[in-house]
């Protein structure tokens, strides 16, 4: 497992709005290693997001060279599991079909599929919510079976789009726990877009701050904190303050942008 | 308990006031009974309508085809056979359409215009063709209920799939499925509720099409049975198919409200 199972190379994504060409990511150099937790972070418009969508294959690169897993990305599939912000569950399938669903997709046979909800639902403490529909469970509850639905399908890769934005800090702060539970035990590649910066140097093997458009890597920290690790530490708080001082230079370029926007 | 029981009084209260209202006009002979029939008569009638011609003979056949032997029940049955038919026509032909127009923009452009030149022209308003291409009977009765049909369910079909949240099928195609899954498992799932809603509704106007198909080219069926009615000046006989249309009516929303109660257990804010 000497490949990595990131590697960009001057990933460069162009978009066309309105008849005007924005370059949202440019140069963009990136390694990570399989088992590898790493956090993009950045304000919004540094185009975090748009390098998760290229590595999940949603949104392709318009220039560079992107591969996962050393093969290079055409497209989605079940190798980069993507776990979404909005949960994107299926809000006609009750839990456990909804956890099903990649294994059925994929023609696993029932036992083995009935086996591995089973154990997913248990490992989320999800069992005694197996027959409910995503609209009768709270927002916790559902990126729980967001979760479990792409553990299910055991994608080497995790790819996580501010997953515990929309969740209030308590529930979030147990989420984050149990991820790092199930990345201790599972050696998933994480690759988790975030915009908070505790929640960053909370999670990640390494951070990744990225710059306001065009999005370039700006800084890469390695956090090398041993977990469990305590926010109100000085060592966190050291980094918190670095950290913090690199993403507000790329928040004061997007507010400045923003100001000029309207002044237009 | 007694709340419950309070409003079933109160809601009685305008009906009851109503027919006796109505019983009072017809017993004081202010109107003839060709115009406005008392409505004990129209219940009678309505009794001797729906009850068998003949006794109960039980060499005949089984009691409930008996029970059902009355004119009523027949043209009840009847009724009920089109719509079934003009509706798995019409709903079965615009399903799979809707579901292309709606999940294939070329398909969409091609076909759109067409269909918005087509859908205002009420079914209705096909009755002469219908008859010099069906000539008379069920063919041409089934060719207009299942055009009744066949725009509600193609709208709320297309409407459906081009509503369905792109988040879904971003998620599924993540998670390994291909064209066919993502049809079938999400595309139509996610769009069942507008398709529903388009059942509904094309349920609805067949409804409204049977009876008017009855009356011009059959005679068979609750339309036509009104209609002839008529000519006798039987006005009791007409009330009380009328009021068997209602009741039919209502049956059958009841059940389709049951039915997408039961098929979108799932979604936000269905109405029970």
């Amino acid at each position: 497992m000497s490949a990595p199972a990131i590697l960009a190379r001057g990933v460069r994504k162009v978009f066309t709005a309105g008849g005007r060409e924005v370059v949202a990511l440019d140069g963009i150099d990136l390694e990570v290693a399989p088992g590898e937790l790493v956090c993009l972070l950045g304000p919004s418009g540094c185009g975090k997001s748009t390098l998760l969508n290229a590595i999940a294959g949603f949104s392709l690169p318009t220039g560079g060279e992107l591969t996962a897993l050393g093969k290079p990305v055409t497209g989605p599939g079940p190798d980069r599991a993507m776990v979404f912000q909005e949960y994107a569950l299926f809000p006609w399938m009750t839990v456990e079909r909804n956890v099903a669903f990649g294994l059925e997709v994929a023609g696993a046979a029932p036992a083995r599929i009935a086996e591995v909800v089973e154990g997913l639902l248990r490992k989320l403490g999800l069992t005694e919510f197996r027959d409910r529909y995503p609209k009768d469970l709270s927002g916790g509850m559902r990126q729980r079976v967001a979760i479990a639905r792409v553990l299910a399908i055991d994608s080497p890769m995790l790819l996580m789009d501010e997953p515990f934005g929309a969740l209030d800090a308590l529930t979030r702060r147990s989420l984050q726990d149990e991820l790092l539970r199930i990345w201790s035990e599972l050696k998933k590649t994480i690759v988790f877009v975030t915009h908070g910066i505790e929640e960053s140097i909370y999670l990640a093997d390494r951070v990744v701050v990225m710059t306001y458009r065009p999005g370039t890597v700006k800084r890469i920290v390695p956090i090398t904190l041993p977990r469990p690790r305590d926010p109100s530490s000085g060592e966190f708080n050291a980094l918190k303050r670095e950290i913090t001082a690199l993403v507000m230079e790329e928040q004061a370029r997007h507010q400045a942008d923003e100001v000029h926007a309207t002044a237009d | 308990m007694a709340g419950h029981a309070a409003r079933l009084l109160r809601s009685l209260v305008v009906p009851v006031l109503l027919l006796a209202a109505w019983e009072g006009i017809s017993l004081a002979g202010w109107v003839t009974p060709i115009i406005l029939p008392a409505p004990t008569a129209v219940a009678a009638r309505w009794w001797a309508y729906l009850a068998p011609l003949e006794a109960f003979d039980p060499a005949a056949g089984p009691w409930w085809r008996w029970a059902l032997s009355g004119e009523l029940p027949h043209d009840v049955l009847t009724s009920l056979m089109r719509i079934a038919v003009g509706f798995l026509i019409g709903g079965g032909l615009a399903l799979p359409l809707g579901l292309l127009m709606g999940a294939r923009p070329r398909v969409y452009e091609l076909l759109n215009p067409l269909v918005q030149v087509l859908r205002p022209i009420p079914p209705i308003a096909y009755i002469p063709l219908a008859i010099l291409w069906f000539g008379l009977g069920d063919p041409p009765a089934f060719f207009l209920i299942s055009l009744g049909a066949f725009f509600p369910v193609l709208m709320n079909t297309i409407a459906g799939v081009r509503a369905v949240d792109a988040i879904y099928l971003r998620a599924a195609r993540n998670l390994g499925a291909g064209q066919w899954t993502l049809f079938w498992r999400v595309m139509i799932p996610a769009a069942m509720p507008y398709i529903l809603t388009g059942i509904r509704v094309g349920v609805g106007v067949a409804f409204i099409v049977v009876i008017v198909a009855e009356m011009i080219a059959v005679n068979t069926g609750l339309g036509y049975r009104i209609l002839e009615a008529r000519e006798y000046f039987w006005s009791d006989k007409v009330i009380a198919g009328m009021i068997t249309i209602g009741l039919c009516g209502l049956g059958i929303d009841l059940g389709m409200s049951r039915l997408t109660g039961r098929l979108l257990r799932w979604h936000r804010g269905v109405e029970g």
